[in-house]
Order: structure tokens, then C-alpha cells, then sequence
């Protein structure tokens, strides 16, 4: 701080003559115009700016001055100090910024390199698809209903009206636990899930039950002896076979695609009566049978694709599981999410969904 | 069952422009459904004609064959009318036989082109036919020599050989026995036709002697087993007559091998009309027939050469020698129909369905008889369908019908079936007029009565599978035509969406995935092998299988207690075919078996009791859900960001942390031993105190037997226990905004006291400001001395309601550090 000093002599105030003061302006804001980065800026600032320099010195000595003095060179030092501080800000400003954008340009990434450091997860389309399967029919105000593999024999055949002399029995081909006389298997199909729904509840019922079922066939690109199932159950009063129909054109509907729907054809099943077997429209020529002239190659120009079973509960079931008989009635359905995943997906071997390679699974990422 | 279509047309006159595929395509509608249709000509263009030999010069040549240059009168058809010279290869005819020729231009099976050739000297004009060439028959021994009669020289070889003949191949359900005949199929097209006039001519309908004291003795003594049994004889018989040709043609278009004549009328007797029949050779009958159940420890040697011991169950046809037969399923070797035969005694009997399907099945036979016998025949056509065959052997084999017909027993009749009428039109959903429902009825063959809102209905005598209302509504439902069942959504209440448990498991599953593993499915049946591999132990639950009794393969002859053996084949599959690494899971169920069977069999007619049912699911295996994790190889792949990493122990127990704190579980982990793990790299996890798994690097025993590389990990635990476990609802965390105090502290203690100790006793000692506890170094080495390890913690405090002051961390912490002197011994440094 520097103020009145009674020592001082005037004579030596040279700084103060205006053409110094203006020359040490002049030669602060050359400098910094010259200033060509932040470095060289800071250096400028402290040579122009710093107690050291001429216009500092110049500001000290201001206070010496004869009152009638000190105006006229305060003002003259003053807006001297102003236009180099301005300059300076804006050359700050300005190196800043080309600085920033040097380092932008410097940053530069090659952003094409992988970034796969951990491989990706994924979920088996076997269990999407009956997620997928599921949310439909919970959408409806459905139910998802489960139940154990290992089956009493009298749930997955006789409550279901497949006595032990019944022809059908041998049409499945059941795997037996060790002894067969202990009289359980691994369940041939969900429908015991829909015997133990009924057993256990009161109607009206309206459950789908998927799962994993088993038979002895053969291992090949179509067959396998571990596959999936969803079976439908309703229970109400009133239940007919437009309502199994109603259901199975939503479902085919919401799996495949707006006009996507079914037809039904006379079948025999022990579980219901009327049976039938429900075909779907080809969803790839969309019941055209062929596409651009060729045969279509997914329904083998049938323009239909068999789905699966269905009809009304055999009222024989009903009983057995103890629901009357007189004032229900019921529909139930079934079929395989193997195999509707694999004209869903294009997967032409059945294969492929048990051998646990990753490549088939991660295709499918994390839901279908 | 093979149809004919010409043989369908025998019994019912369809409109004349239907085609085969029209005919299947409504035959299918009602329930016959299309299996295939043959249509032998589709493959051959003509010109294929009969010819008629008129010389045939055998002509032997150099390589040894003999050849035979013919000439061969094919009429106006060559265009000339000239004889046409071709060289043939077959010996089995001669000049003067009507043959089958195809002339250049024609293009036989296989895209085989006829022409004009010179071949052994000569120019052959054609080829003289073998039913091989024509795709007849897989059978390509000599050229087909037509009967004297089939036609003259030039006449389309097409329809003589039946070409244009096609042939229905119907998948029959169990419920429609009635249509494994020509009848049955016969009936239904004309039902399929009905609008358009078509009838029904019936073959049974046919006018039989009457019975008489006269016949063949026949005594039944299980009118039940047998309630029927109508016997004939034919002496005098030809047992070298030949089968003729159209009857031999329509066996092997319905898929038989033609035999010999008596046994060719028996089966084209059971095609045409449905009733399975068996000839006895008579002169090899002793004494009266028989018909009543085997005795213990009675056998009998089957006419297919097997000897069989009886069941107390079985059906046995006796003469005074013994037992000659099983009924209605196959007959026994000394009476069987020989090359000698002249007398032969017919039997056309009824037998139980029940009784037929349990001796098929016991004596592991499955012939065509009993499989129309185990599904119901018609019992009223005995008669005359054993008066048929008696027609066709007198016809074609020279016999003489003897005069007496027995017929023991009689066809059991059918019980009327009450139904409300509208029944059909409530349960199939289609309007479906009462009258309607009556007629749809009677067409089927139903004799109906109405009684104000209630039908009664009995049912033809071919239609056994007719017992119940619901049966009759399919029966109107699929005349009426399926694809007239209009599609209406049923309206269920609000459904409870899905169960938490199927939530959870969705979950686990995203999770997992997220975690960077990928789901398999795998087989879940285990055998010794995979466990050995795995090193488990004999007396290990995990080697307690629930068995098979008929399993894929002797090898994996159990249900899988554990889901490691599939996971591992999978990881070394994906390893094998170049994956670098590989991180597999896979939900599934296993079991273990309670050994409380057998599971108990209840009747159908009632629902069980509460009791019963549940003493039923108390026999069950027990059957948790587990999730398994798999890691091999590489886990982190290297990359321009460094090095990668492969699989740690570390790895399992931290997807199984992810999963526990995605769930909201508080899971504990401490240090175990169990096979397939590393022993001092195994971790138990558990909840509560409750062990619900392990986790951690397989043993290096368990890696080389299973070709997965060293410090590969794995992690199996009960998915069930631990959903369990997962709170109901969370809580909103309480938490503070006032200023954050950091302390940390390294502390020295014995190598043996695991981090999880440690990190209680610091937990306990720090009290309520403890906010959070993180282990952030771990260091060994000369400068904490051996046996010696230094745990770095970083503490971070918090209190709820004020900045805290240098005095109270400070005091908190070393309060967190005496709790962890004292309990596990450590010091600070």
C-alpha cells in the first residue's frame, strides 16, 4: 500500500510521465497479443501486471504526486491498468478456449475398438418363450400353475381318465421309476399339473401350466425324450368349445402375429371329449402355401401348421378331480414350446436347445 | 389304414367328379385324418400298354447272360400295329403271356426315360415290365405276367394294374375302431357326402344261414371274455388254389403280404368288413372247440413259433388236445392253416376289449387282429363276415360250405345314452338346432328318442365307443364341422398375476444373465460315471438317485440329484468347439428320493379324500429347484485395455453375492469342504444359519477328469431356499445427508482368521455411525512376518442427526478395532 511519504522525491517520479505510462501500456498489450498459449499469457501477466512491473510501480507512486497532480495521472494510470487487464481477460478467454479445443482434438479415441471385456450373458429361449407363453394368459387374467417331474402314476394317467387298460397309455411311452410297481413316472405331459389345479381349488380355474415332460423316444433333429410343454386349463360354468377357441386364436395371435389364427379337426384325446387337434395359420406364407411360386418350405405348402391338442374336459376327469360335473364345464389345450419355438425362431434342430452352446443361446440375448 | 379308393367306392357311390384329395380332405374333417395318399400312376407317363408275347429267342452272350429277343404284340398303340421287338432281360414268362410294355416316349419312377436303344445286337423298342420299374413293388424278380383275362394287346396298361387306383393312408384314433375296415371308411364318406346324396351300401348286410344244432361244437365258458363265437367249415378245399389278383392287389395296397389263399380271405375279410377271423386247419382239431381262461402255469407255442406261458387272465381257445389258441390275438402252431389244408374251420368271434389289449400287451404281440379287437369290433357281424370268407373260399379255392352253423353265445347289446338335447349346442358352442342334433345322431347310426328336453340315444353296434352324453355331442360337433365353432374369449375374473416364486425366478434369471452367464438346459439323468468324475463320495446323498426302471441309457440310470454333471459336459462341449471360456447356469429341477412308495392308485369315479391325496404326495421324491453355475477358462478376455483374466474361485462366490444382494438376501459365506471343490476353496452359502449351497474352484481332480481346464468354479445351491428367504417387501432405507467421516485401518492378524470374521468383529465394535465396511487390501509378505496377514478396512461414518466432530470417529473406530483385537486377535499397524 503506498501513500503519502514525506521523503519522496518528486524529481524521481519518472514512471509517471505519460508518455512512459503510455509506452509501458502499449508495451503490455503488444505482449500479450503476442501471448501465443496459457503459459506464455501467465508469464505476460506477471511481467505487465505483477508488483514489479511499470504500471504497478507507476500506480504506487501516484499517491506521491501534489494533489493537483495525482488526478490527472491516476486517471491516466488507472485506464492504462484497465485496458491491459481487459486485454488480458480477453486474450485469456481466447487461449482457453483454442486450448480446450486442442485437447479435444488431441482425445481423439479410435471408438470402433471392442469393449467386450466380460462376454455377454443370456437366457435360454426355452425359458423366455414360456415367459412369453405365460404373460399372454396372465394378461387375460390367467394363472401360471407348476408342478413336480417325478408324477404319482395315478395323476399323470388315471385321474386324467387314462385307466391302466386304456389304449392311449401305450401310445405314451413313459419313463418308469425303479421298481415300476411304485407307480410314479416322469410326467408324460403337464396335465397332471391341471389334475393337481383341481384337486386343490375350487372353479373357476383358469391356469396354464409349462414345463418339462418326458417320454422314451428317440433323440434325433425333431424328437427328444426331455421337451416342453403348455397345457391350458378352464373351469367355469359355461365353457364350451368356442371358448377354447377364442383362447387358442388369442394366443396364436399374440405369438405369431395379427391374423395368425386356428382351425380345429376331430381328434381323440382320453382327457376331452370332444378332442381335437388345433393347426395354425402358416405364419411365413400366411396360409398362402406358397411364396413367390415356391412351395412354402415351413408348412410344406399345407398352409397349416399342426399345434398341438385340445378339447372339452372329459366330464370322467372332471369327476375323478372332484369337480361337478353338472355345473361346470371346461376346455384344456396343449402343446409343445419346443416346437412352437422352433417355427417361431427357424430353429431346424431340436437339438440345439439341449446342447448348451452358447452361440445358439446368446443369439436370442436376454428375453424373445 | 391304407384305403383304396376304388375299394372305398364299392360301398358308396360318391359324386363322380370328387377327388381323392376332396375325399380325404372331409374324411379328415370328420376325423379320419390324412396320413398320405399313394397314387402309384403320379410317377409314370404313359404310353404303358399290354402287350402280348408272340416270340421269345433266348440268346446267350459272351458275358454269360442270356437274353431273350421278343417280339410283342401291342395292338394299334406303336402306331403301326406292327409287332415290337425287345430284348429282355427276365426268363419268368413266355410267348403267348399278356405282359405289361412301355413304349419309347414314356418316362418310368426315377425320371427314367424309355426310348428306342440298340442293345445286344438288336434294336429294343421299349421294355417289358417288372412291378419294380413301375414302383409297385420293392420286389425286382422278373417282368409282371398279366392273368389271361386282364385285356387285349394295346389296352392302357394304367388301369389294369389299378395304377390310377390311389390309395388313402388315414391315421385311425383310438375311439374310431369302426374305420380300420373298409366299412367303417366306407360309411364315413358317405356321411362326408351325405348332402349330396351319397349311400351307403353296408357289407355285412348280407343274408346268412341260419344257426343250427349242425355246426362245429362250441362251448364258451367265459361268456364275458367271449360272448360271442360263430364257427363254419369248408372241406374240400385247394390249398394250392392261387389268391386271385384283385384280391392280392387290394391286400397290398391296404399294406398286407399276400400268403396264401385261405389266409389272404381271412384278412381281406377283416380289411373289408372289420371283424378279425382265424381259420383252423379242421383235420388238426380234435374234439369240441373251447373258449374259457388259461390256467396257472399252462403255455402254449404261438403260430409265430414262440411259447408263452399264460396268464390266469389270458383268453385260450382249447380242443380236446388242449390249448390251440389265444383268443382273439393269435393262434397256437399245431392247428394253423398249412400247405396241406383241404377242411378249414372259421371262426368269426367276439372277444372283450379289455381282455385283448392286457394279453397283447402281456405276450408283447401286435397283430392286426388283436388291434382291432382290443378297440372294439362290431359283435353283430359275425355271421357275416364269417359267411364271407366261407363265400370266397368256396369261390376261389373250390371248396364246399358244409352245411351247420354254429354260433355259441350272442353280440352283446348296446345301452341307450341320456342326453339333455341341447347338450351338443351348450358344450361345442355352436348353434346347434335340436332337431339337428337328433338327425346328426341317427346319421351316425344312433336309434334316438326324445323325451321333452332329454334324448335318448343308442348306439350302432359298431360304435363301442360310444358310452357317454359328451361322446355323443362330439359325434354332432364334428358333422355339424369343426371349423363352425365360432372363437369367443372366455371372461375369467382379475387373475393374481404371477406367483412371487415365478417372479423371483425371472429374476435370478436376468441377473444371471446381466452377470454374463448364459443358460443351458440340460438332460437331467445321471449316472456313477459323472458322479466319479465329479468325486463325490459312496456315501454322499447326492449318490441317492431316484432310478429309472426304463432308462435312455443303462449309463444315466437315475433322475439327477445335482445339476454339475450337465453344466460340466456343456462347459466342455462350448470348450471343444474353441470357446475361450465360458460361464454357464442352468435352473432345474433334481430329486431325491423320500423311499415311501409306492404312490397309491385311487379309483376315478369320486375325487380322493384330503388324506389320501396327501398320503399320495408324501411318497413323491423330493424335488427342489437348484441353480447351478459353471465358469471356465477365460472369464475376462484380453484386450488394448490389458490383460485378461481367467476363471478364480472367486468368480462362483461372487455370482452367487450378486444374486443374494439382487434379491435383498443376506447371504453368509464361510469356509467348507465338499466334492467337487477345491477343499481349501470351497464356500458355503447360507441363510439364517441354513446351508443353502456351495460355491468356489473345482478340486483339480474333478477338473482333469472332466477335461475342464484348472481353476475352473462352479456354484449349485437350493434356488427354492433361497427365494425363501428374499424379504416380502423392502423397506425404504433411512439415510443421512449429513457430511460423510472416512477412517481407515490396517490390521494385522493370523492367516487362519478369514476376512468375514474380521469384518463382524469391526461391524460390532463400531456401533450405529458405521455406515459401511469395505475391505480394500489384503497384504502377506516379509513386513507383517509369517503366518501373518494385513487386512486394510476402509470404515466410512455417518450420523443421522449432526456433522460429526474428530471425537466421535475417532472414538468409533477405535472401538471397531479393540471389538476386532479381541475377538480375532488382530493389531493394528
Amino acid at each position: 500500500m503506498s501513500g503519502p511519504n514525506t521523503d519522496y522525491d518528486p524529481v524521481e517520479v519518472s514512471t509517471l510521465k505519460p508518455d512512459e505510462v503510455d509506452a509501458a501500456r502499449d508495451a503490455a498489450l503488444a505482449a500479450i497479443a503476442d501471448a501465443a498459449d496459457l503459459e506464455a499469457l501467465k508469464q505476460v501477466r506477471i511481467d505487465h501486471t505483477g508488483d514489479r512491473s511499470p504500471l504497478a510501480l507507476a500506480n504506487r507512486e501516484i499517491g506521491a504526486l501534489p494533489p493537483q497532480a495525482r488526478k490527472e495521472a491516476g486517471q491516466r494510470v488507472g485506464q492504462a491498468r484497465g485496458a491491459v487487464s481487459k486485454a488480458l481477460a480477453e486474450r485469456q478467454a481466447v487461449l482457453e478456449a483454442e486450448h480446450e479445443e486442442r485437447m479435444l482434438v488431441e482425445e481423439t479415441v479410435d471408438v470402433t475398438l471392442p469393449t467386450d471385456r466380460v462376454p455377454a450373458g443370456a437366457r435360454h429361449p426355452l425359458t423366455t418363450g414360456s415367459e412369453l407363453i405365460a404373460d399372454i394368459f396372465v394378461a387375460m387374467g390367467w394363472e401360471v400353475a407348476e408342478g413336480p417331474v417325478i408324477e404319482a402314476e395315478w395323476l399323470n394317467f388315471d385321474a386324467l381318465n387314462l385307466g391302466p387298460d386304456h389304449p392311449a397309455r401305450t401310445m405314451q411311452d413313459t419313463f418308469w421309476t425303479d421298481p415300476a410297481d411304485d407307480a410314479m413316472v416322469l410326467r408324460t405331459h403337464t396335465s397332471p399339473v391341471q389334475a393337481r389345479t383341481m384337486l386343490t381349488r375350487t372353479p373357476p380355474i383358469y391356469v396354464v401350466c409349462p414345463g418339462r415332460v418326458f417320454r422314451t423316444d428317440e433323440y434325433d433333429a425333431t424328437h427328444s425324450p426331455v421337451f416342453h410343454q403348455v397345457e391350458g386349463l378352464a373351469i367355469d360354468e359355461g365353457i364350451s368349445m368356442a371358448h377354447l377357441k377364442g383362447t387358442l386364436d388369442h394366443f396364436a395371435t399374440a405369438m405369431f402375429g395379427e391374423g395368425i389364427t386356428t382351425r380345429f379337426r376331430p381328434s381323440y384325446f382320453p382327457f376331452t371329449e370332444p378332442s381335437a387337434e388345433v393347426d395354425l395359420v402358416c405364419f411365413v406364407c400366411r396360409g398362402a402355401q406358397e411364396i413367390d411360386g415356391v412351395t412354402c418350405r415351413t408348412c410344406r405348402g399345407e398352409g397349416w401348421i399342426e399345434w398341438g391338442g385340445c378339447g372339452v374336459v372329459n366330464p370322467r376327469v372332471l369327476r375323478a378331480c372332484g369337480v361337478d360335473s353338472d355345473r361346470y364345464s371346461g376346455f384344456a389345450f396343449g402343446m409343445g414350446i419346443d416346437r412352437t419355438l422352433m417355427f417361431r425362431h427357424s430353429i431346424a434342430d431340436l437339438r440345439d436347445l439341449f446342447e448348451g452352446d452358447v452361440r445358439f443361446t446368446t443369439a436370442f440375448g436376454s428375453d424373445l | 389304414m391304407k384305403a383304396p379308393v376304388s375299394w372305398i367306392k364299392d360301398y358308396v357311390a360318391l359324386p363322380g367328379d370328387v377327388t381323392t384329395e376332396q375325399l380325404a380332405a372331409r374324411l379328415t374333417a370328420l376325423g379320419l385324418k390324412l396320413e398320405a395318399i399313394e397314387s402309384p400312376g403320379d410317377q409314370i407317363t404313359g404310353p404303358l400298354v399290354v402287350g402280348r408275347v408272340l416270340t421269345r429267342e433266348p440268346e446267350p452272350q459272351k458275358n454269360g447272360k442270356t437274353i431273350n429277343w421278343c417280339t410283342v404284340d401291342v395292338g394299334d398303340a406303336n402306331g403301326t400295329g406292327e409287332p415290337q421287338g425287345i430284348v429282355c432281360g427276365a426268363h419268368n414268362f413266355d410267348a403267348g403271356d399278356l405282359v405289361v410294355v412301355v413304349l419309347p416316349g414314356a418316362v418310368l419312377p426315377g425320371g427314367f426315360a424309355i426310348s428306342a436303344r440298340k442293345t445286344y445286337g438288336h434294336v429294343s423298342a421299349g421294355m417289358i415290365c417288372s412291378a419294380a420299374e413301375l414302383g409297385l413293388s420293392a420286389d425286382g424278380e422278373g417282368i409282371i405276367v398279366l392273368p389271361p383275362d386282364a385285356g387285349r394287346p394295346g389296352d392302357d396298361a394304367f388301369e389294369v394294374l389299378g395304377l390310377h387306383d390311389d390309395v388313402i393312408e388315414f391315421e385311425i384314433n383310438p375311439d374310431r375302431a369302426y374305420a380300420l375296415s373298409l366299412r367303417g371308411v366306407a360309411r364315413e364318406a358317405a356321411l362326408a357326402y351325405r348332402e349330396e346324396g351319397a349311400t351307403f351300401t353296408d357289407p355285412a348286410a348280407r343274408a346268412t344261414p341260419p344257426a343250427d344244432a349242425d355246426g362245429y361244437p362250441v362251448v364258451i365258458d367265459d361268456p364275458e371274455g367271449c360272448p360271442l363265437f360263430v364257427a363254419r367249415l369248408v372241406e374240400g378245399f385247394d390249398p394250392s388254389a392261387p389268391t386271385p389278383d384283385w384280391m392280392a392287389r387290394r391286400l397290398v395296397q391296404a399294406g398286407m403280404r399276400p400268403i396264401s389263399l385261405a389266409v389272404d380271405v381271412t384278412n381281406y375279410v377283416m380289411l373289408e368288413i372289420g371283424r378279425p377271423i382265424h381259420a383252423y386247419d379242421a383235420d388238426k382239431l380234435t374234439g369240441p372247440i373251447g373258449v374259457r381262461r388259461a390256467r396257472a402255469g399252462e403255455r402254449l407255442t404261438t403260430l409265430d413259433g414262440t411259447d408263452r406261458a399264460l396268464s390266469p387272465e389270458d383268453l385260450v381257445v382249447t380242443d380236446d388236445s388242449g390249448i390251440i389258441g389265444l383268443g382273439g390275438v393269435m393262434g397256437g402252431e399245431p392247428t394253423e392253416i398249412s400247405g396241406t389244408t383241404t377242411r378249414v374251420l372259421v371262426e368269426s368271434a367276439h372277444w372283450d376289449a379289455t381282455s385283448m389289449f392286457r394279453t397283447g400287451k402281456r405276450h408283447k404281440i401286435g397283430s392286426e387282429a388283436g388291434k382291432r379287437n382290443e378297440r372294439g369290433v362290431d359283435p353283430t357281424v359275425c355271421e357275416a363276415a364269417a359267411d364271407r370268407v366261407v363265400e370266397l373260399l368256396v369261390t376261389h379255392g373250390g371248396g364246399v360250405a358244409v352245411p351247420g352253423v354254429t354260433v355259441a353265445g350272442s353280440a352283446p347289446q348296446p345301452r341307450p345314452i341320456e342326453m339333455a338335447v341341447d347338450l351338443p349346442a351348450r358344450i361345442s358352442g355352436m348353434p346347434v338346432p335340436d332337431e339337428t342334433t337328433v338327425a346328426h345322431l341317427e346319421a351316425v347310426g344312433c336309434a334316438v328318442s326324445t323325451a321333452g328336453d332329454t334324448l335318448a340315444a343308442t348306439p350302432p353296434p359298431w360304435r363301442p365307443d360310444l358310452n357317454d352324453p359328451y361322446d355323443l355331442v362330439e359325434e354332432v360337433a364334428r358333422i355339424v364341422g369343426y371349423d363352425q365353432v365360432p372363437s369367443v374369449l372366455p371372461t375369467p375374473g382379475a387373475g393374481r398375476g404371477l406367483t412371487r416364486s415365478q417372479q423371483l425366478r425371472r429374476r435370478v434369471g436376468r441377473t444371471l444373465a446381466g452377470a454374463g452367464c448364459v443358460e443351458v438346459i440340460s438332460f437331467p439323468f445321471v449316472g456313477e460315471a459323472a458322479l466319479d468324475q465329479l468325486g463325490v463320495p459312496a456315501d454322499d446323498p447326492r449318490r441317492h438317485t431316484v432310478r429309472l426302471a426304463n432308462p435312455l441309457s443303462s449309463e444315466e440310470p437315475g433322475y439327477t440329484t445335482t445339476l454339475l454333471p450337465g453344466l460340466v459336459k456343456a462347459a466342455s462341449r462350448n470348450l471343444g468347439r474353441g470357446a475361450p471360456g465360458v460361464a454357464l447356469f442352468e435352473t432345474g429341477t433334481v430329486a431325491f428320493p423320500v423311499d415311501r412308495g409306492p404312490a397309491p392308485i385311487f379309483g376315478v369315479e369320486t375325487r380322493p379324500s384330503a388324506d389320501d391325496l396327501a398320503a399320495l404326495l408324501d411318497t413323491l421324491p423330493r424335488q427342489p429347484l437348484h441353480l447351478a453355475v459353471v465358469l471356465a477358462g477365460e472369464r475376462e478376455r484380453a484386450g488394448w485395455w490389458g490383460a485378461g483374466r481367467d476363471t478364480a474361485w472367486s468368480d462362483a462366490v461372487g455370482v452367487a453375492r450378486r444374486l443374494a444382494t439382487e434379491l435383498g438376501v443376506d447371504l453368509e459365506v464361510r469356509a467348507a469342504a465338499l466334492a467337487p471343490w477345491h477343499p481349501g476353496r470351497c464356500a458355503e452359502l447360507l441363510v439364517g444359519g441354513s446351508s443353502l449351497g456351495h460355491a468356489g474352484e473345482l478340486h483339480p481332480n474333478a477338473c482333469r477328469a472332466t477335461g475342464l481346464p484348472p481353476r475352473s468354479a462352479a456354484l449349485e445351491l437350493d434356488l427354492d431356499a433361497l427365494l425363501a428367504a428374499v424379504p416380502d417387501a423392502v423397506a425404504g432405507p433411512d439415510f443421512s445427508s449429513y457430511p460423510l467421516a472416512k477412517e481407515d485401518v490396517a490390521l494385522l492378524v493370523d492367516t487362519s482368521v478369514s476376512v468375514a470374521e474380521v469384518e463382524t468383529a469391526l461391524r460390532a465394535g463400531a456401533g450405529d455411525l458405521l455406515e459401511s465396511i469395505r475391505l480394500f487390501d489384503v497384504y502377506t509378505g516379509e513386513q507383517v512376518g509369517e503366518g501373518r496377514k494385513s487386512l486394510a478396512f476402509a470404515l466410512r461414518f455417518r450420523a443421522s442427526d449432526r456433522t460429526l466432530t474428530e471425537e466421535d470417529t475417532s472414538a468409533a473406530r477405535d472401538a471397531a478395532v479393540a471389538a476386532a483385537r479381541e475377538r480375532c486377535g488382530a493389531v493394528q499397524r
